[in-house]
């Protein structure tokens, strides 16, 4: 059962960027453009355990938990830049 | 004992995966900016989450030994999603500027507070 | 002792986080766990001159239960408005709720709380801590939104802090 639901996890995830990537493209404004990069970031998590998951490496959740610690910087720092002009103050 | 494993192992990476393609979804489909923001902070969240466990769960089944970061990945991502989402509605409102309700205080939002010199 | 550790939680926080990083219990993770746990709240105390006093640390993890158990209601929820209601019926809206909470950290937890639950988010707060904006993925009624969190969450963090 676990080689179907697998693959089938990995596929929506991947579908899931591809959803992300069209959106980038379209997006109509620069916070939807931040918060698509913010959700790609997310799903590459979910994508790198999964990964690990498949192959029976535990070694790639230390590269999940260091995107997890610090993808949100970087939104963060996209906002700040478009709040104030700059982001160090 | 095994085949129930393998069941909520497969449930939870069949609602994870969906859950992340529903959120991705809404990003395209919701037309408001401000109602795009609910999408990822939520479903995308519970999507990474479940499949999380579920990869937790297939560690500690196929080799016995617990595997703690999945607990952290998730803990650092069920801190951080209000942050980004803090952050991008500020970001919205900065840049469209819609019009908000009263605050019911003395005192205005903070965000339209005029810097201090 | 409330020198060496001024803030006795982060302390306790850090040192479980190290032990999860480095996912073993062996004498040089608790050391260094230790040295974390020490120098940490020590470097960052000018920066958090105030400690919240939580009465019922007990209640705080049954109120994390919850949340956890009302984000997963919410999702179900948020997705079903994603999925099979039609772009233009859903209902957005601005809602303002008035807060009654004694210190900073239990507002930020209730933000954080706002923002995980059934399709809302919190945008901002006033400049008098004394309200936060949400927004509502799809609020007909914007009174009863208020009201239930009003009484689901802030009650309990009232009881928890103060």
């Amino acid at each position: 059962m676990l080689t179907y639901a697998l693959p089938f996890a990995i596929t929506c995830f991947a579908l899931a960027l591809i959803l992300n990537l069209i959106r980038l493209a379209t997006a109509p404004s620069m916070p939807d453009r931040i918060l698509t990069v913010d959700t790609m970031v997310i799903n590459v998590i979910a994508l790198i355990v999964l990964y690990g998951v498949q192959t029976h490496a535990t070694v790639v959740f230390d590269a999940a938990l260091l995107l997890a610690m610090t993808g949100f910087i970087s939104t963060i720092a996209f906002c700040k830049f478009l709040l104030r002009g700059g982001i160090i103050e | 004992m095994s085949l129930a494993v393998e069941i909520l192992i497969s449930a939870l990476l069949i609602i994870g995966g969906s859950f992340g393609l529903i959120g991705s979804f809404g990003l395209l489909k919701l037309r408001e900016p401000m109602q795009r923001l609910h999408a990822p902070t939520k479903a995308t969240t519970v999507g990474v989450g479940a499949s999380l466990i579920a990869a937790a769960l297939t560690l500690l089944w196929q080799t016995g030994s617990a595997s703690w970061q999945g607990v952290m990945v998730a803990a650092f991502l069920f801190l951080t999603a209000p942050l980004s989402g803090l952050m991008l509605a500020k970001a919205h409102r900065h840049l469209s500027r819609p019009d908000l309700p009263p605050t019911g205080t003395k005192a205005p939002w903070a965000g339209e507070t005029p810097p201090k010199p | 002792m409330s020198r060496l550790f001024p803030h006795p939680m982060l302390s306790a926080t850090l040192c479980l986080a190290w032990l999860l990083l480095a996912g073993s219990i062996a004498l040089n993770s608790l050391l260094m766990a230790a040295c974390l746990a020490t120098l940490i709240p020590l470097a960052t105390q000018a920066y958090w001159p105030s400690r919240p006093k939580i009465r019922h640390p007990l209640r705080l993890i049954s109120y994390i239960a919850l949340v956890l158990y009302d984000v997963i209601l919410a999702n179900i929820q948020v997705a079903r408005i994603i999925l099979f209601m039609p772009a233009d019926q859903i209902k957005s809206a601005w809602i303002t709720v008035p807060v009654d909470l004694p210190c900073p950290e239990a507002i930020a937890l209730l933000a954080g709380t706002i923002t995980l639950t059934p399709g809302t988010l919190t945008a901002e707060f006033s400049a008098d801590n004394k309200a936060l904006l949400i927004h509502a993925l799809h609020a007909p009624d914007p009174d009863a939104t208020r009201a239930e969190i009003k009484s689901r969450y802030e009650t309990r963090l009232q009881r928890i802090f103060r």
